[in-house]
């Protein structure tokens, strides 16, 4: 495990000085970052101003949910986007053979190749967002409360990986794949605002086909204690069921490789 | 017929190995492409046709092929990239397709076109990364990189960008890239492309050193003959998926070339018309004639040049050896094919 350590170290390494270089774009990156969450959160306040309340969910609870979806926007800016990218780089490139030939898990390698920083901003403010959204619910949350959303929300994060890598492996097939991360997106950016409050067919759908809920409103729900253990469950068979699948698939990819001609 | 020592079981052995692709066949055109979507029309390209060969340990085979002879589908088969159709690939005593880690450690991949090195950052840091993948302790991949970095003469060039350096110093950082873990079994797709003759000689020189300190197999494409001359002491000759030649390199010329090269340095200029009895013409430059003779009218033919033509210099040598295999690729494998009773191509008949 120390040799996946390392590399992984010298992967990030790797690619934050390979960003640094371009100091100028972090800055429009943090402030794109800031106007964003300024934006959603306005939106919120202006319904909440009026007394409306999404699905039963208080203001703070809301904004729980605004946190928590741009603290995993930042992940899958950090993280997720610049590897499903590369996955199908590499694929049109036939530098896929490279990865291949190494002695290390390929899912591994192009799971964790690239860092991007563009999503760092995203991250401080989700999480800053986070602490100061549970210290204006009605029972401020304690260390045990933040401590309770940590679980579901990794889970969460593992159902995106897993939905956004099963997609860029299709890149295996169709090579052109460059508006998986529109789609990636734009799903996650359903769970910006708490499942509850959209439609009827919309929260089956969010939870049942297109696990949305799992991602940022069970997490929100744990914390506050609106949900209990149940949905947990429920979660960490969702991000263990597409964890599995993923895997699966990708190895069935695999298999089908051609491997992009000399 | 074969080169390698008998003695040593083989690091690599390809027997059968057999790949066939399936290709989307479309008509150019809108009417083509309409047609194409609606009912999609596929052909089976036989790219490897059930090829039998081994290398052994520290032999260095040149793998020769115009484009699209198969060369490339058999390294991918070998190096575990892609599954065979029938047939078996072994290197090491695995299977390449299971891509055990065990195996992956001790073999590498070479691709003339294709890079691995990171390109905004100095190729030092690829090093870095790859030493850590292998589980190369950081201070003996220092030594390592330094010791290939003297004997190509890098320097200051490993901590530039690598879009900074010439494809000459980034070919030569992919070598060091690719053998910082010290592989035993070496796949080299094309690893001279494009570069200049400096850089061809000292990549030609390191794989030599290489292979002479760490016994290591290599199995090398090129469409540069003097790579082959120069590292390779036997050929596998390959065209449409199957193995025309297996042997030594000199023993191509033997085969293919049953014609010798006839120099003459004459005493005036002749024309065409007045030589073209003695042989075909291969070059006539002034007063110096290349004539290809066969083999079994040699003697006659040089006793008549010398007796009719005012012959200041005479020489007699093998062809070279680029044309001898350009004109084995030119001139149509069927009849070499027959020639050959090691092929077994009735047996690619297998569905994909």
């Amino acid at each position: 495990m120390t040799r996946y350590a390392r590399t992984l170290r010298l992967f990030w390494g790797a690619s934050i000085s390979a960003e640094m270089e371009y100091r100028a774009n972090f800055v429009f990156a943090a402030v794109g970052s800031v106007l964003t969450l300024g934006g959603a959160l306005a939106t919120l306040a202006v319904l909440y101003q009026h007394g409306y309340e999404m699905g039963g969910w208080s203001w703070p609870e809301a904004m729980l949910v605004v946190a928590l979806y741009t603290l995993l926007d930042g992940f899958q800016r950090a993280v997720l986007a610049p590897n499903r990218q590369a996955i199908s780089e590499h694929v049109q490139q036939g530098t896929l053979d490279f990865v291949l030939i190494k002695p290390m898990d390929a899912q591994f390698w192009l799971s964790t190749r690239r860092l991007s920083i563009w999503g760092v901003p995203d991250v401080l403010l989700g999480l800053a967002l986070i602490v100061y959204a549970g210290s204006k619910l009605d029972t401020p949350l304690g260390v045990g409360g933040y401590a309770a959303g940590l679980i579901p929300l990794l889970l969460g994060a593992a159902t995106l990986y897993a939905l956004g890598y099963a997609l860029a492996t299709l890149t295996i097939w169709v090579t052109k794949a460059g508006n998986i991360t529109i789609a990636m997106q734009a799903l996650l950016e359903a769970g910006r605002y708490p499942v509850p409050a959209y439609a009827p067919l919309f929260r089956v759908a969010f939870t049942f086909v297109l696990p949305v809920a799992f991602m940022t409103t069970v997490p929100a729900a744990t914390m506050t204690g609106k949900t209990g253990l149940v949905w947990v469950i429920g979660s960490l068979g969702v991000a263990v069921g597409l964890l599995v699948a993923c895997r699966w698939f990708w190895r069935f990819a695999l298999r089908s490789y051609t491997s992009a001609s000399s | 017929m074969s080169a390698s020592p008998a003695d040593a079981a083989p690091t690599v052995i390809a027997d059968g190995l057999t790949k066939h692709y399936q290709v989307a066949d479309k008509k150019p055109g809108l009417a083509g492409t309409l047609r194409h979507f609606v009912k999609r029309q596929h052909r089976v390209i036989e790219a490897v046709k059930a090829v039998n060969f081994t290398v052994a340990p520290g032999e260095i085979v040149g793998f020769l092929g115009p484009n699209g002879a198969g060369k490339t589908t058999a390294i991918k088969m070998l190096t575990g990239l892609i599954a065979p159709t029938s047939g078996k690939a072994e290197v090491l005593g695995f299977t390449p397709f299971e891509r055990k880690a065990a195996l992956l450690r001790q073999l590498t991949l070479v691709m003339g076109n294709k890079q691995q090195l990171m390109w905004d950052l100095p190729a030092l840091e690829t090093f870095r990364v790859n030493a850590a993948i292998y589980g190369v302790p950081d201070d003996e991949a220092d030594r390592r990189v330094k010791h290939f970095a003297g004997l190509l003469e890098l320097d200051k060039e490993l901590t530039q960008p690598v879009r900074k350096l010439s494809l000459g110093q980034r070919m030569k950082a992919e070598l060091i890239a690719a053998l910082l873990h010290h592989p035993k079994v070496l796949f080299l797709d094309e690893p001279t492309l494009g570069l200049d003759v400096n850089a061809q000689t000292a990549v030609r020189r390191f794989l030599k050193d290489y292979n002479a300190q760490h016994g290591a197999s290599v199995l090398l494409t090129s469409h540069y003959m003097a790579d082959v001359t120069a590292l390779c002491e036997r050929v596998i000759v390959i065209d449409k998926g199957t193995i025309l030649y297996d042997g030594t390199l000199a023993g191509v010329v033997e085969r293919f070339a049953p014609y010798r090269q006839v120099t003459l340095d004459l005493e005036r200029e002749f024309t065409e018309d007045e030589l073209i009895t003695y042989g075909e013409i291969e070059e006539l430059n002034g007063r110096t004639v290349r004539l290809l003779v066969q083999r079994d009218t040699l003697t006659t033919t040089v006793q008549r040049a010398l007796s009719d033509l005012p012959v200041r210099d005479l020489t007699v040598s093998d062809p070279p050896i680029e044309e001898v295999i350009g004109k084995l690729f030119a001139s149509g494998r069927d009849q070499q094919a027959e020639e050959l009773p090691q092929e077994k191509p009735e047996k690619a008949a297998v569905s994909p």
